[in-house]
């Protein structure tokens, strides 16, 4: 085995040339670039793990947008159905209201009409009183040969009439319901 | 490499002079081992050196640089913690020369005439050196350390009084020990592999010789010296990690005690 053979022989060139060698790779290698490359590593992993930390704080300021967007929508989508909603109420408030005025004129010449045919109605019947009173007059002349007075003959119409007159309101009344 | 038609698979390990040089009664001559050493030194300045372009975005060859320092400086925080810092320009270095020492060992340059690649690794007078150099590393930082206390290695965590006297001295052999299982590990598995190479390479020739039958041997030998050499370069790479590694678990020991 030469290495057994040869080591007295070889040892101290052997270990002369090692401490060369290995010093050369310990103090030029180990000492002098390894710490140039691990600086180069750890610079890279804090920069990694900075950009990391600078996308979460951009991804969850993007979500602070997005929700302060959606909650701008939420608040304009509420408040277009509310303004929706009232122009309808208003809309039909306005109706109601032009309907209403438009019934009342309604009414009112209804009743305007109506206030006309009583006058018209009231004047027919005293005229007719008038007539009635005159042809009594006239009938009981003819029939008795008694002079009635006039009075006493619208007296006694009145009376007839006042008579006969209940009925009539009735069907009067129930005229003017069907005319509502 | 043979005299005589006669193959000496121990050959390859033999140390030639190639300059003389004498420092008073020392001879420190300029030998093949020297010269191998030195390549490797060489080969692993200009591997980091290359890979030391410092780039945030690394290209191919400064990845493979920061793959290996990463890698020993993964080994050396999980086994030692924080504090194994200072020692991994001392562990890479290890690492990175024994490594390069395996894998220079197995160049096929033989086919080269005059030419053959001699293994450094596989002369215990290094690795004995390598071994001893740890070795003296775990002692003073542990006694720097711990003064004293130092000696409480030899008595495990929760070891019964009773049991110290026959305990401790177990301890202390089998702490004393550690530096020629690391070094003789590296030597005895880089001549072993080298030995078998050699042995079933002159199978290959002596094959040829030999008729019908010997060339089915060749055959036979070639397949098993392929096998044998990628073997070799897992070796290779799995001693220097293996060199590695318990010079971390020692140096641990030493500055964590158990």
């Amino acid at each position: 085995m030469p290495q057994i053979a040869q080591l007295s022989m070889v040892f101290a060139s052997q270990l002369f040339w090692l401490v060369i060698s290995f010093g050369l790779i310990f103090f030029f290698v180990g000492r002098g670039m390894l710490p140039k490359v691990r600086s180069t590593i750890s610079a890279r992993t804090e920069k990694i793990a900075d950009d990391l930390e600078k996308a979460k704080a951009a991804q969850a300021d993007a979500e602070k947008t997005e929700a302060a967007w959606r909650e701008r929508m939420d608040r304009t989508k509420v408040e277009a159905t509310n303004i929706a909603q009232e122009a309808k109420r208003e809309s039909a408030r306005e109706t109601e209201a032009r309907v209403k005025v438009a019934l009342d004129e309604i009414d009112a010449k209804v009743e305007h009409a109506r206030l006309r045919i009583r006058t018209a109605v009231d004047a027919a019947r005293t005229e007719l009183e008038a007539v009635a009173v005159e042809v009594a007059q006239e009938m009981v002349g003819q029939l008795t040969g008694l002079r009635i007075d006039r009075k006493d003959a619208a007296r006694a119409l009145a009376a007839e009439l006042e008579e006969s007159r209940a009925p009539a309101a009735v069907g009067r009344r129930r005229t003017s319901v069907e005319a509502r | 490499m043979s005299a005589q038609g006669k193959i000496d698979p121990m050959h390859q390990f033999t140390i030639e002079q190639i300059a003389p040089l004498h420092v008073g009664p020392y001879d420190i001559s300029f030998t093949n081992s020297a010269a191998w050493m030195l390549l490797a030194a060489f080969l692993i300045c200009v591997f980091v050196g290359l890979g030391l372009k410092r780039e945030l975005i690394p290209g191919r060859w400064q990845a493979a640089v920061e793959g290996f320092t990463g890698f020993i400086d993964d080994l050396v925080q999980v086994n030692i913690g924080p504090e194994g810092a200072k020692f991994v320009p001392y562990i890479f270095s290890l690492f990175m020369f024994i490594l390069f020492a395996n894998l220079l060992g197995l160049l096929p340059l033989a086919i080269i005439p005059g030419l053959h690649a001699f293994t450094t690794t596989s002369q215990f007078s290094l690795t004995g050196v390598l071994a001893v150099v740890s070795f003296s590393m775990v002692i003073i930082v542990g006694f720097w350390r711990h003064r004293l206390r130092f000696f409480s290695l030899f008595v495990p965590h929760g070891t019964p009084l009773p049991m110290i006297p026959l305990i401790a001295p177990i301890e202390f052999i089998s702490f004393m020990v550690r530096p020629f299982s690391l070094g003789l590990r590296l030597f005895v598995a880089m001549i072993a592999g080298h030995i078998l190479m050699e042995v079933f390479g002159s199978f290959i020739v002596n094959g040829l010789n030999g008729g019908a039958m010997g060339f089915g041997v060749s055959v036979l030998s070639f397949a098993f010296v392929a096998f044998v050499f990628a073997l070799e370069l897992l070796m290779a790479v799995i001693q220097a990690y293996v060199f590695a590694l318990l010079t971390t678990l020692y140096l641990s020991d030493a500055i964590n005690l158990h």
